[in-house]
């Protein structure tokens, strides 16, 4: 096998050092009733298994090939060839979490770097080396929330957050005895500030707002923030589409107490949905619960600097079931693309890519507006993603454009939305104008 | 450009080399006008639609840099790390084995890499098609029926898998207070029981460093939801009273989940579903290969027995009687969703790569990676003290008791190793040892590789007894000398500023 580099002659000569006769002495403890070989068929070679693997890529609509209009959470992106290529390196390939500082600078000081990045786009004091995505990184701010009210019990979200958030967080909450109470929306799709205010008591812990929200729309993180310090809760905001931080508001500006939520924008490609890039920010009074590794600058034994990982009795290897997080593993390969991607791109490039994403959905939107029967049911500003209502059913709709090539948007009732004739279309710097008329002509029933 | 050198009076050096400096920061690197990217013009008009208000001005801090100088700077960094291309990480309980390069290539494939998670299924054949194949594979390879691909990565493994165990209890009857964990588990398992809403209590494990059966009948009442029970245990010990230890789980009505994150030590080999496990989470990361990747991504799917089935986080990747593949969301009794979309999937691309390249070998990957660590615990047993002796499967724990009576700790040790170039044993852990040093070879090293291993932990050993000054202040061949990482925790620094 050639992943195993041990000659028949090589083992008999262990064997015979560690005084054992065979390899399955060396299993003696493994109870007889219990040891199986497996029913699978036999090895492939690398032809065969890119025979095999590619066949079923081959079967996938991917956004090269097609006219891509996909959102909802991830989102198609520029990534520089070099981001990439940088992560066939062996040295950040295949290296372990930096527990050894030693021999693990480089991927400490673009943990450090990448920190960095993320503090100045969401304009916070403290952000930590990643989480999984932005799901599961808002449930690490709301439970970071929680442990900082010391004994608050409820949450209040809007229910412009990510439909796959929220759901996450239920899961998440539903056996720790905090409560989860939803805003809704009002006409212009941005939540109801007035509801928002209302749902927020003395025992909530956190108020959650997503900008631009689910639908598009891009909220003013000061409405969530003024609710939230009314009754000393924590504002938390979240970020589904980071590409947008470079061009709106940054939460520390809105009042955010903790940032949270996905930056697969930002150098990260679809992946189909995973892995993606969680990140995690906060003030610096918040910081010793911050969850997840964090990586500091200090010295070495001559004086120079250095960095290595730090804080480390809130995490679980030291602190066990008193943690602040049971995460470990995190997405150490997507922030170094991250890292690499938002210092190439730059305060300018990030700015042009945010810029031209919004440009082009503009155009779009009032376009597809033009088209009889199509609607954009909410008014507010949107920045690079907005929702459609369609005459018809949507899903039906998309499927059709789909056997064109054309991948036109997401459908809500993916959902569990009842509205089953809106949709949600997304673009970014990669749209060009000729595909988005492709769209609109689609739409509209005539010849591209 | 400001680069931040700190001047200090250093020991003499070799004329020869001039002074090692640290690399600047990306951000020190630097200049205005300077641009590393381009993009097509605008070709729509370009107003912005949205109130000033709730727009930024700049990115204040924000780089300047030209791809040159991020090609440079991302190179150099990189060859401050260790790595596994580079020689043996043994880290124990880490699985750190070569990542083959096909599965990287794969996972790249623009059927992959560029698909979305909410394209239409029927646009998604292949991407379903790929989780559900993995999904039968891991179901075969544990000898359990169902397996989710959600969970990001071990720990969110564990929370699926404990809160699947609190959902069927609920479902009949009550959710039950307690999990148990022995005192050698990861510090994940502790956490993750907690955010379940459970109540850990720990088994002291008897003096071979496995479960007591005394111990746990006592402490298996009525309140206990699961044992999680990590096999081989982190002594790279198998539990050899296994299905008694199952039995007296079930018997009061409990779930045995296992934390496969050993899986390694008898992956193809046995079948954790035989041995009355009823949960086991994987790291696909591990045994099955996916890069680390300085930590992360992983992948953590999690097995069931047909009891938990039903409690599987949503959606699940079915097969419809025609072939083709979809995503099952109609599960009522689901613990929902622990994250967006599928999970960690170029991660499935790989693991499926992996396994296929091995197929019904793929018991040689336990075998021979047991084989090594006994071949290591001969090689070095006579010179480091081994606190629990009984059999070793994929890893064995020595400890600095020997090397203490030289005033050297394991700490010592693990960074006087680096200047043999070898990545350190896991220190410090399982708590069990005192000044462990867990080492894990993996079966991707081979004879040679080991015996240059040996001997410098043998070298080392001797050098803790003629010269423990040169091992207490090692490493000496590092990019960097020992970090202080009690300063890094007084005075946090966690951010460049503008």
């Amino acid at each position: 096998m050639k992943f195993l580099p041990t000659s028949d002659a090589e083992r008999a000569a262990m064997l015979s050092s560690i005084g054992a006769r065979s390899i399955d002495d060396l299993f003696a403890a493994v109870p007889a009733a219990v040891r199986r070989g497996p029913d699978l068929p036999p090895p492939m070679s690398e032809i065969e298994i890119r025979r095999f693997v590619g066949g079923m890529a081959s079967k996938n609509a991917n956004a090269r090939d097609t006219a891509f209009f996909l959102g909802a959470g991830v989102y198609n992106h520029y990534v520089s060839s070099i981001a990439d290529q940088m992560l066939y390196r062996a040295e950040w390939l295949t290296s372990y979490t930096p527990y050894q500082p030693e021999v693990s600078q480089g991927t400490l000081q673009n943990i450090f770097e990448f920190q960095t990045h993320i503090c100045l786009l969401t304009g916070l004091e403290v952000a930590n080396a990643s989480l999984y995505e932005g799901a599961s990184a808002l449930v690490e701010a709301l439970l970071m929330a929680e442990r900082l009210s010391r004994g608050k019990t409820r949450a209040v979200l809007s229910a412009g957050i990510h439909p796959e958030y929220r759901e996450t967080v239920w899961t998440y909450f539903s056996n720790l005895g905090l409560e989860i109470v939803e805003v809704g929306l009002g006409k212009d799709g941005a939540t109801d500030a007035n509801a928002l205010a209302a749902a927020v008591d003395e025992r909530t812990f956190a108020v959650a707002v997503q900008s631009p929200n689910f639908y598009g729309i891009v909220e003013d993180w000061n409405s969530g923030s003024a609710a939230a310090k009314a009754k000393g809760a924590l504002s938390v905001a979240v970020v589904a589409e980071a590409a947008s931080l470079a061009l709106l508001a940054p939460p520390g500006e809105g009042g955010a107490d903790i940032a949270c939520g996905e930056a697969q924008s930002l150098g990260v490609p679809m992946h189909n949905g995973g892995p993606l890039l969680g990140f995690l920010s906060c003030r610096t009074e918040h910081q010793r619960q911050i969850p997840g590794r964090l990586a500091g600058q200090t010295k070495d034994a001559e004086g120079r600097r250095a960095f290595c990982l730090t804080l480390s009795t809130r995490e679980q290897h030291i602190r066990r079931e008193k943690a602040t997080s049971n995460i470990c593993t995190n997405q150490g390969l997507m922030a170094l693309a991250s890292n690499i991607h938002m210092s190439l791109l730059g305060k300018e490039g990030l700015r042009e890519v945010a810029l031209q994403s919004h440009a082009k959905a503009q155009y779009l939107k009032g376009e597809i507006a033009k088209v009889p029967g199509y609607r954009i049911p909410y008014t507010g500003p949107t920045f690079n993603e907005f929702l459609v209502e369609a005459p018809e059913d949507a899903a039906a709709l998309l499927a059709r454009l789909a056997a064109q090539g054309i991948l036109g948007g997401v459908a809500l009732s993916r959902f569990d939305v009842k509205d089953r004739r809106r949709f949600l279309v997304a673009v970014t710097e990669m749209n060009e104008r000729a595909e988005m008329d492709r769209l609109v002509a689609a739409l509209a029933g005539r010849p591209a | 450009m400001s680069v931040e050198i700190e001047e200090k009076t250093a020991p003499a050096r070799d004329p020869r080399r001039p002074e090692p400096r640290p690399l600047p920061l990306v951000f020190e690197r630097s200049g205005e006008g300077k641009v590393g990217y381009s993009l097509p013009p605008l070709d729509v008009p370009g107003a912005v639609a949205i109130p000033a208000a709730l727009c930024r001005k700049e990115i204040a801090g924000g780089t300047e840099i030209s791809e040159v100088d991020v090609a440079r700077h991302f190179t150099r960094l990189s060859k401050l790390n260790f790595s596994i291309d580079q020689g043996l990480y043994a880290l124990g309980s880490c699985t750190m084995k070569h990542n083959p390069r096909t599965n990287e290539e794969m996972a790249r494939l623009p059927g992959f890499a560029a698909s979305h998670p909410l394209a239409p299924d029927a646009l998604s054949q292949g991407s379903l098609e790929l989780a559900w194949r993995l999904e039968r594979i891991l179901a075969e390879l544990t000898g359990l029926p169902r397996v989710t691909l959600q969970p990001s990565a071990g720990a969110q493994g564990e929370l699926a898998g404990i809160l699947m165990v609190r959902k069927a209890l609920e479902k009949t009857g009550k959710p039950r207070t307690t999990v148990l964990i022995p005192d050698s588990a990861h510090g994940t398992n502790p956490a993750s029981a907690h955010f379940a809403g459970y109540t850990v209590k720990e088994l002291k494990s008897n003096a071979h460093g496995t479960i007591d059966l005394d111990v746990l009948e006592r402490a298996m009442t009525e309140d206990v939801a699961a044992l999680m029970l990590t096999v081989p245990n982190t002594l790279g010990i198998f539990e050899g009273q296994i299905l008694d230890i199952a039995k007296i789980v079930h018997a009061r009505g409990g779930y045995l989940y296992c934390d496969g994150a050993n899986f390694n030590a008898f992956v193809g080999v046995a079948k954790p579903g035989l041995m009355g496990v009823d949960v086991m989470h994987m790291n696909l990361h591990k045994t099955f290969s996916t890069p680390h990747g300085g930590g992360g991504p992983g992948s953590g799917p999690v097995a069931v027995c047909e009891a938990l089935v039903p409690y599987l986080p949503r959606p699940t990747v079915e097969r419809r009687a025609d072939g083709t593949f979809f995503l099952d969301y109609e599960r009522p009794d689901s613990i929902g969703r622990l994250r967006t979309f599928l999970g960690n999937f170029g991660m499935f691309v790989r693991a499926l790569s992996y396994i296929a390249a091995y197929g019904n070998r793929i018991g040689e990957v336990a075998r021979v990676a047991v084989l090594n660590a006994n071949y290591i615990r001969a090689g070095l047993s006579d010179v480091y003290h081994l606190k629990y002796d009984g059999p070793s499967m994929h890893e064995v724990v020595f400890s600095d008791k020997k090397q203490t009576e030289f005033g050297v700790s394991n700490v010592d040790i693990a960074k006087r190793l680096m200047d043999y170039g070898f990545h350190p044993p896991t220190m410090s852990f399982p708590l069990i040892v005192h000044g462990a040093l867990m080492i894990e070879p993996t079966e991707t090293e081979g004879k040679p590789v080991l015996d240059a291993f040996i001997k410098a932990m043998r070298d080392i050993a001797r050098e803790c007894e003629e010269n423990a000054e040169l091992v207490r202040t090692a490493p000496h061949t590092t990019p960097v000398k020992r970090v202080d990482e009690v300063g890094a925790a007084r005075n946090l620094v966690l951010r460049w500023r503008p």
